[in-house]
C-alpha cells in the first residue's frame, strides 16, 4: 500500500523533532512511507476564520500532493478532520473522495495497527494525557464527557505498556485548551486565560509533562507554559512512544 | 452598532478572581448535569428522539400549529398571532388595557425580553413585576440577563444583598441567600396580590391538545396564573410538540440539562381559562419562519433553551454572558445572532475554538459548532469582517496554493523572528506574543 506522511505546517517548523521521531518510530514498527514534496497546508486557519472560499486553492493544492496515495497519515488529528470534514466543498472526484476516505491521524493509526509492535519504552515521568478537540469531538477517537456514559482518554491503551510512566487525570479532562486556531490570536485574553486554567489544573495535580496527539494544542500551551516560566514541559506522544528522553 | 465581543470578554477575564467565580459556579452546573445525565441509561437515545420529534415538528410546522390553535379555540382560549416584537407587545398592551390591567406579573420568558416588552409596557404606563428571583434581581438593576436559566449567574450574593437594602431596606450586611431569599418573597407576595394580569412563557406546546406546559423551579407561573383573571402565554411558534406523549421524552432532558434535577419542580400544564378568568395565548414569529428556511440553519429551532451549551462552553464560562450583547447569550445564542442582523453580531460566531462540547451536550442534537463554522463562511463571503482581516486571509490563500511563496514566507518570518529584538515581536500587534512566548524557529 502506498502511504503518505503529512506534516503539518506549523510542526515542519516550529517542531521538526516531532516529524523527526514519528518518521523514526514508522521505521521502526515496519510502516513504509513517502514525505511528499511540496506540502503546504491543509487550509483550515484560513477556514475556520471564514475564509473557506479563499482556501480552495490551498484544498486543491493538498488533493494534488497526497490524492495519489491510498493512505495519508497526518501528525494531527485536527488537521485531518478538517479535510474528512470540510473538503466537502470542492468538487468530490476519485482523488478527493479517496482523501477523505483514508486520511487519518497517524497516532490513531497506529493505535489501531501497529499497537503491539510499538518498542518497549520507559517514561520515569508524571504525566497528562491532553486530547485535543477535534481528535476527541469531531473524528470521534474516545467518547466525550458530555455524552453520558463513563469515559477515559482515547489514548490510554497506548501509554499502557510504557513502564514507568505515571498517568494524572486532570479535573476537567476533555475541556478546550483554548488554541482554536485563530481564535488564540483574534481572542487572545481568553485563551490565554483556558490555557493557563487548564495548565493550573495539571501544575496542581503534580504532572511533569503534557502528553497530546495535538500538536498545536501544546504550541499554545507550550507558550504559556515559556512566557511564565511555569514547572512543566509538552511532548507530542509519538516522540514518547519513540523513546525520546524528556 | 457592532457587538465587540473581543473588548467585552477580555474586560470580564481581567478581573481574574469574578471570572474565575463565574467559570467555577457554572462549572458546578455542568457537573451536576453530567451527574444528572449519567443516571439515564439512555441517554443517548433519549437525545436522538428529542431531536426527531423537533426535526418532524418543525418540518410540519404549518400543520401542527393550526392543529394547535383549532385545540386551543375548543378548550376557550384566545388565540394571537405576532409576527414580530412590536406586534406581539401591542397585542399584551391590549389585552391589558381592555382589562384596564395597570400592573402585571411575568415568569419565564425569555421571549418577552427578546421582544423587549418590559420597557413597551413601562412606557404605556403599566407596571411589570418579574417574578422569578434571578430576573427580579436583574430587573432591579435594570441590566439584561446574562444567561438564559441563570439569569443573574453574574452577581455575587453580596450585590444582592447591597441592591435588597437599597430597594427594599433590608439588613444591611445580611449575604445570608436564606435570608435574602425571604426578602425577596415577602417583596414578590405584595406584588402577585397587587396584580391583575400574569404573563408567562412557554416550554412546550401540544398540539394535540391546545395545552401548553411552563416548568419552572418556583412556582411563580402557578402564583400568577392562578391568583389574577388574566392569563396570558406568550410562545415562540418553535415551542411546538405534536403530541402529549412526546412531552416526557422532553421533561426528562430539559431540567437534567439545565440544572442536572431530574425534574422541574413545577411541571405546570395550562389548557383552559379559570372559571370567569381569560386565557390568551400569543404565537410568535419574530424571524422564525424566516430562520425555518435557511439551509444548514434551521435546526437551531430545535432549542428548547436549557443553557446547557452555556455552562460547557469553556469561552461563555470566562467571558460572561453580557460579553455577548444579545438576551440569549454563549453558542447557542451565536448561532441565532446572526440571523438577526449579520452585521451587529458578525464578532459572535468567531467567539468559540469549534470545540464542539455544545453540541455534544445539547438536549436535541443541534449542530451549535458546525452552524458556527458556517456563519463564520457566511460572515467571510458577505465581507462583514474588518479590511485587514481580508486582505491578510486572501494573502495567506494564494501562498498556501503556491508550495514556493509558503516556504518563502515562512522563511521571512523565522528571519524576522530571529534578527527582531523582543519588543518589536511582542509589541501589541501581536496578540499572540501578549500571553504567550513565540513557538522557537528550530528548523536551519
Amino acid at each position: 500500500m502506498k502511504i503518505a506522511l503529512s506534516i503539518p505546517c506549523f510542526i515542519e517548523e516550529f517542531y521538526p523533532e516531532v516529524a523527526d521521531s514519528s518518521m523514526e518510530l514508522m521505521r521502526k514498527i515496519g510502516i513504509e512511507f513517502d514525505v511528499p514534496r511540496g506540502q503546504t497546508c491543509c487550509g483550515q486557519p484560513l477556514a475556520n476564520s471564514g475564509y473557506e472560499h479563499k482556501a480552495i486553492g490551498a484544498y486543491h493544492h493538498y488533493v494534488n500532493t497526497f490524492g495519489d496515495f491510498e493512505q495519508t497519515l497526518m501528525i494531527s488529528g485536527s488537521c485531518s478532520y478538517h479535510i474528512k470534514e470540510h473538503y466537502d466543498v470542492i468538487e468530490q472526484t476519485g482523488k478527493v473522495k479517496r482523501l477523505r476516505e483514508n486520511i487519518r491521524d497517524l497516532t490513531e493509526y497506529i493505535m489501531s495497527e501497529y499497537i503491539g509492535k510499538l518498542p518497549k519504552v520507559s517514561y520515569p515521568h508524571k504525566v497528562s494525557l491532553h486530547t485535543g478537540c477535534h481528535s476527541l469531538r469531531g473524528m470521534r477517537f474516545g467518547v466525550s464527557s458530555e455524552l453520558g456514559m463513563p469515559t477515559k482518554s482515547f489514548l490510554i491503551p497506548l501509554v499502557e505498556h510504557i513502564e514507568n510512566i505515571e498517568i494524572i487525570t486532570l479535573d476537567r479532562p476533555d475541556e478546550c485548551c483554548g488554541f482554536g486556531g485563530t481564535f488564540s490570536v483574534y481572542y487572545d485574553e481568553i485563551s490565554v486565560r483556558m490555557g493557563t486554567d487548564k495548565l493550573d489544573d495539571a501544575i496542581n495535580k503534580g504532572v511533569e509533562v503534557l502528553v497530546s496527539n495535538d500538536m498545536s494544542c501544546l504550541m499554545h500551551l507550550d507558550g504559556i507554559i515559556k512566557k511564565r516560566k511555569l514547572p512543566l514541559k509538552v511532548r507530542h506522544i509519538l516522540q514518547v512512544l519513540n523513546g525520546d528522553k524528556l | 452598532m457592532a457587538i465587540d465581543f473581543k473588548q467585552k470578554s477580555a474586560s470580564f477575564v481581567e478581573n481574574k478572581d469574578r471570572s474565575a467565580w463565574h467559570d467555577t459556579a457554572l462549572w458546578f452546573v455542568r457537573n451536576k448535569r453530567d451527574i444528572g445525565v449519567m443516571g439515564v441509561e439512555y441517554w443517548e437515545q433519549l437525545r436522538l428522539q428529542a431531536s426527531n420529534i423537533k426535526t418532524h415538528c418543525l418540518s410540519n410546522l404549518d400543520k401542527y400549529l393550526v392543529e394547535f390553535e383549532e385545540n386551543a379555540l375548543k378548550n376557550g382560549a384566545i388565540v394571537h398571532w405576532a409576527k414580530d416584537g412590536d406586534e406581539h407587545n401591542k397585542i399584551v398592551g391590549e389585552i391589558l388595557n381592555k382589562h384596564k390591567v395597570t400592573k402585571i406579573v411575568k415568569s419565564k420568558s425569555m421571549l418577552t425580553e427578546e421582544c423587549e416588552l418590559n420597557p413597551y409596557l413601562e412606557k404605556n404606563g403599566i407596571e411589570v413585576i418579574d417574578t422569578d428571583l434571578g430576573e427580579r434581581i436583574i430587573q432591579l438593576r435594570n441590566e439584561p440577563p446574562s444567561h438564559i436559566v441563570l439569569p443573574a449567574i453574574h452577581i455575587k450574593k453580596e450585590e444582592v444583598s447591597e441592591l435588597f437594602h437599597e430597594k427594599w431596606d433590608t439588613e444591611r450586611g445580611n449575604n445570608d441567600p436564606q435570608y435574602l431569599t425571604y426578602q425577596a418573597r415577602l417583596s414578590l407576595r405584595k406584588d402577585f396580590l397587587t396584580s391583575d394580569a400574569a404573563l408567562t412563557g412557554v416550554n412546550f406546546a401540544v398540539a394535540e391538545t391546545g395545552e401548553i406546559v411552563v416548568c419552572t423551579n418556583e412556582g411563580n407561573a402557578d402564583m400568577g396564573v392562578n391568583i389574577t383573571p388574566v392569563q396570558i402565554h406568550s410562545m415562540g411558534l418553535e415551542k411546538l410538540i405534536p403530541k402529549r406523549s412526546h412531552l416526557g421524552v422532553f421533561t426528562r432532558m430539559l431540567a437534567r440539562s439545565a440544572t442536572g434535577q431530574a425534574i422541574t419542580v413545577y411541571t405546570s400544564h395550562f389548557k383552559k381559562p379559570k372559571p370567569k378568568g381569560e386565557m390568551h395565548i400569543i404565537i410568535v414569529d419574530n424571524g422564525r419562519s424566516e430562520r425555518l428556511k435557511k439551509e444548514g440553519f434551521w435546526t437551531s429551532l430545535k432549542c428548547i433553551r436549557c443553557g446547557a451549551c452555556m455552562n460547557t462552553c469553556p469561552i461563555y464560562r470566562r467571558s460572561g454572558g453580557h460579553s455577548y450583547g444579545y438576551t440569549i447569550p454563549g453558542p447557542i445564542g451565536a448561532i441565532l445572532t446572526p440571523n438577526i442582523n449579520l452585521e451587529k453580531y458578525s464578532d459572535l460566531p468567531f467567539a468559540s475554538t469549534l470545540c464542539g462540547s455544545c453540541s455534544d451536550v445539547c438536549p436535541v442534537k443541534i449542530d451549535i459548532h458546525n452552524q458556527l463554522y458556517k456563519w463564520r463562511q457566511v460572515i467571510g463571503r458577505n465581507n462583514v469582517l474588518p479590511k485587514t482581516k481580508t486582505i491578510a486571509m486572501g494573502m495567506a490563500g494564494k501562498m498556501l496554493e503556491k508550495p514556493g511563496i509558503f516556504k518563502f514566507a515562512f522563511k521571512m518570518g523565522r528571519i524576522a523572528l530571529k534578527i527582531l529584538p523582543d519588543f518589536i515581536v511582542y509589541n501589541r500587534w501581536n496578540n499572540w506574543g501578549k500571553g504567550r512566548k513565540m513557538p522557537e524557529i528550530k528548523k536551519k
